[in-house]
């Protein structure tokens, strides 16, 4: 018998393929960390007491990003409020009361077709709904409500596996004690899958907070002199003022674009963080 | 006196596990009624029919009176909460509810509507002590209920079931997961429960069945086959089939 | 029967209504996906399918984007989503398929356990920092390697949205790797074929259905993204001529609607055209997330998954 050889055995075979898989995660994750680096190599000088808390001065080529930071934070709590309830309401539905029916299947498939729609779509939804058939304007509450609708399918589909982490004996010793489904939920459900709803939000927020194009033509503003009064005023938003001084001004000092991309993703990714911590923790903590 | 009285209770699951075929039997008050049999025989569908909780599982059919103190509890207008609080339920894996000590034993108190301090705490210690818990944990109440032992936890599963005061406390292989010493103090506790309250019992061995039974019933693909005082059903099964099982030829 | 108990037959206590609306607000919540859904389908459509009747044919099937003069043809900009994506998922694919493959399939559990945060903070990358990096970065580096007049290109945008699409694919198709059964791998091995042979003979077919929803999602990613393509795409509404076209300036459709929609006024036809793109995104983004819903078997989605 005289097979012919071939170019490689199956072990070399193996061991340049595993090599090439290794070079191709490296590729991919290199690029990740040069990236976190860089930028905080190159924002930490701009960072100052005055960057943090003054306003944008000179046509914004100077002076500090205060009004885009507390933009940021309102757009996210309005997010907040108008998904949040919602949201963990919904997920109940989902896991506790949905028959596996036709209709909970379109209401997944409504879920994921909600999360899958471009950002700029929200943001031409919102206009169409909330600025001009509303009437509330450009404005943080049409902003808010145009992200919240956005953010909902993280919410729900977080929340809703937190729920169904809840071991089903708990439920049923509760309901043997004489306790009907919404008190079982609202006792011992909700409570334990506490740690994972919050990260749910957290995560869905962040996602919210760092978007741009469902607030463009929603609620942020360009430049604004004062600090918004209502509700219903426009704001400043750190992830739009990033775009605004990298792209619409030229002659911007470098050093402010640099900041203002560490400032952004510090508060994204702290949000990610404080949302990774509270998983871990309650997942340690956790006996059952 | 009979406390319970079953007739011709029929029933089914969508999967076809477990049924009861017109099953008819009494319960007398303030004994321990054993039903016992192989898995799979209908004794945990029956337990679940007497407080309802079979209304969380998908039953298909269902058909037959459940009387207790000669009141239909399968009837739609039945209050379910009611009932449960008067007819207890333990499972064959002790589930400390993810809360206190204190707090386990409170929660069928407070979701009856209980608040006052004083009467949470005096039911807490009653219930404690009719389980023989009270000393082993009275100083660490507030401690989470998950870091007792597997036979303090069911024990603390029992008490939290008396503290509602029951009329009837029902038990699935509540010794299943513990080890022969946990299962003895639990035997005892329930032998000294009778005096106030009607005890339905699934053992998880014959053994159990004959330590336990004042009345065994005999269960097989989901019919009675027999019941009768315990003394004479283990000493003297009238069914051939009882018989059989009693010897360890199947199941 | 003696007890002083309330009987048993009693109807429904007071605290039961309480309850009763708590469960109907909960059900009510359950439904709200499908409502908005339904509600944006009607804004969109509301305000973009009068373009259609007002917007004269020859003008949307023409060749030229150029709204000033009344010029509104899709294909330029169809074409520029077309390109980018196109490369985006050239690049995207091998790349993301390989990471999940490595941390599946190869990696030990402490490489797999640094990696994997990694990627998934990419994940959490906003996009406006994405062409924040993409203009001061990416795109000299291409200028120069390429030797071109502009490194605004849509090469420049493919290259950067398949990156941030890498997190997408290698999350769901590391899931759906993983979630082949041990036995599978077992048996193949038993019969003497190696862990290379095990990975591309047993374990990829076995998750095929996931590694193509993987892809399919990572693509719906790419098409939607709007903010890192309209800042590094160089925004010339043409439409693309040859391979040449890659390293030239493109115009997506998202870029198009974000770029211009703050300055068109309201009803207008560059208004409602605008927004008959938004129609078209829509309808992309919905055939793309059900078909990924139907090949994944059935399987229970997990949204954040897909979101990321």
């Amino acid at each position: 018998m005289n097979l012919p050889k071939p170019f490689l055995t199956a072990r070399q075979t193996q061991k340049v393929g595993y090599a090439a898989l290794a070079g191709i995660a490296v590729l991919t994750v290199i690029p990740i960390i040069a990236l976190f680096i860089y930028i905080l190599i190159a924002g930490l000088p701009a960072i100052s007491w005055e960057f943090l808390s003054g306003f944008p001065r000179d046509g914004m080529r100077s002076g500090g990003i205060l009004p885009a930071i507390l933009g940021t934070l309102y757009l996210t709590l309005g997010t907040a409020l108008f998904s949040v309830p919602p949201g963990i309401a919904a997920a109940v539905y989902l896991a506790e009361y949905a028959p596996d029916n036709g209709l909970t299947r379109t209401i997944r498939i409504a879920m994921i077709n909600l999360s899958g729609i471009p950002s700029v779509v929200y943001g031409l939804f919102g206009l169409g709904l909330f600025v001009l058939f509303l009437k509330f304007g450009t404005s943080i509450l049409a902003a808010s409500l145009t992200l919240s609708i956005m953010t909902l399918p993280v919410i729900i589909s977080t929340t809703e596996e937190a729920l169904r982490s809840v071991p089903t004996s708990f439920r049923v010793v509760s309901i043997s004690m004489g306790a009907s489904k919404w008190e079982t939920i609202w006792r011992i459900v909700l409570p334990q899958g506490l740690p994972g709803i919050i990260t749910g939000i957290i995560l869905g927020l962040e996602r919210a907070a760092g978007e741009t194009a469902p607030i463009l033509f929603t609620g942020a503003a360009f430049f604004l002199p004062n600090l918004p009064n209502s509700p219903l005023d426009p704001t400043m938003a750190l992830p739009y003022h990033l775009f605004v001084i990298s792209t619409q001004i030229p002659g911007m000092p470098i050093q402010i674009q640099y900041g203002t991309v560490l400032v952004l993703l510090t508060f994204v990714l702290g949000m990610n963080l404080i949302a990774n911590f509270i998983r871990s923790r309650a997942r340690a903590r956790r006996h059952w | 006196m009979d406390k319970i009285v079953i007739e011709h209770l029929s029933l089914n699951y969508s999967d076809g596990t477990e049924s009861l075929k017109d099953v008819s039997l009494r319960i007398p008050a303030n004994q321990i009624t054993v039903l016992f049999g192989p898995a799979g025989g209908g004794k945990s569908t029956l337990l679940r029919c007497i407080n309802r909780l079979n209304d969380l599982a998908d039953v298909t059919m269902l058909s037959g009176r459940v009387l207790l103190n000669g009141v239909d509890v399968l009837d739609p207008h039945t209050n379910v909460t009611e009932l449960r609080r008067r007819v207890g339920m333990v499972f064959s894996r002790p589930v400390p509810l993810p809360l206190s000590i204190y707090q386990n034993i409170t929660y069928g108190l407070e979701i009856a509507g209980e608040r006052r301090k004083a009467r949470l705490d005096e039911a807490v210690e009653r219930a404690l002590r009719q389980v023989v818990l009270w000393d082993e944990v009275s100083d660490r109440l507030q401690d989470p209920a998950h870091a007792l032992s597997g036979g303090q936890q069911q024990r603390l599963c029992i008490a939290r079931v008396l503290a509602l005061q029951p009329e009837v406390i029902l038990l699935d292989e509540p010794t299943s997961a513990l080890d022969p010493v946990s299962t003895f103090k639990i035997e005892t506790t329930l032998r000294e429960l009778r005096s106030e309250l009607t005890i339905v019992l699934a053992p998880h061995s014959t053994q159990q069945a004959a330590r336990i039974a004042d009345t065994a019933a005999f269960f097989l693909a989901g019919e009675l086959v027999e019941m009768q005082e315990g003394e004479k059903l283990f000493v003297n099964p009238k069914d051939p089939r009882t018989q059989d099982y009693i010897q360890g030829r199947f199941g | 029967m003696t007890s002083s108990n309330p009987s048993l037959e009693s109807t429904r206590p007071p605290a039961r209504r309480t309850e009763w609306i708590i469960t109907l607000l909960i059900r009510v919540a359950g439904y709200l996906s499908i409502f908005y859904v339904a509600l944006i389908s009607l804004f969109l459509l509301k305000e973009g399918l009068p373009a259609l009747t007002d917007v004269p044919l020859s003008s949307l099937a023409g060749k030229f984007w150029y709204p000033i003069e009344g010029y509104y043809s899709l294909w330029p900009l169809i074409f520029g989503s077309l390109t980018v994506t196109l490369g985006a998922a050239l690049f995207a694919v091998p790349l993301g398929l390989g990471t999940a493959i490595f941390l599946s399939e190869v990696a030990p559990k402490w490489v797999k356990e640094t990696l994997k945060p990694l990627v998934e903070l990419l994940a959490g990358l906003p996009s406006v920092v994405l062409g924040f990096v993409g203009i001061l970065v990416l795109s000299p580096f291409i200028r120069k390697a390429f030797d071109l007049p502009t490194g605004l290109t849509a090469f420049t945008g493919a290259l950067l949205l398949g990156w941030a699409a890498i997190p997408t694919i290698v999350s769901i198709a590391e899931d759906a790797l993983y979630g082949v059964p041990r036995s599978y791998r077992e048996a193949a091995l038993a019969v003497g074929a190696t862990p290379w042979q095990v990975i591309w003979g047993v374990t990829l077919p076995a998750a095929r259905s996931g590694v193509l929803t993987a892809v399919m999602l990572g693509i719906g990613r790419v098409i939607g993204e709007t903010m890192a393509v309209m800042m590094v795409t160089g925004n010339a509404p043409v439409l693309p001529s040859g391979l040449g076209a890659l390293f030239g300036p493109v115009r997506t459709m998202t870029a198009t609607i974000a770029s211009e929609m703050g300055e068109v006024a309201t009803g207008s036809q560059h208004y409602q055209v605008l927004f008959l793109i938004g129609i078209v995104l829509f309808a992309l983004s919905l055939i793309i997330n059900i078909t990924a819903f139907m090949v994944s078997n059935r399987r229970t989605q997990r949204v954040e998954r897909l979101l990321s």
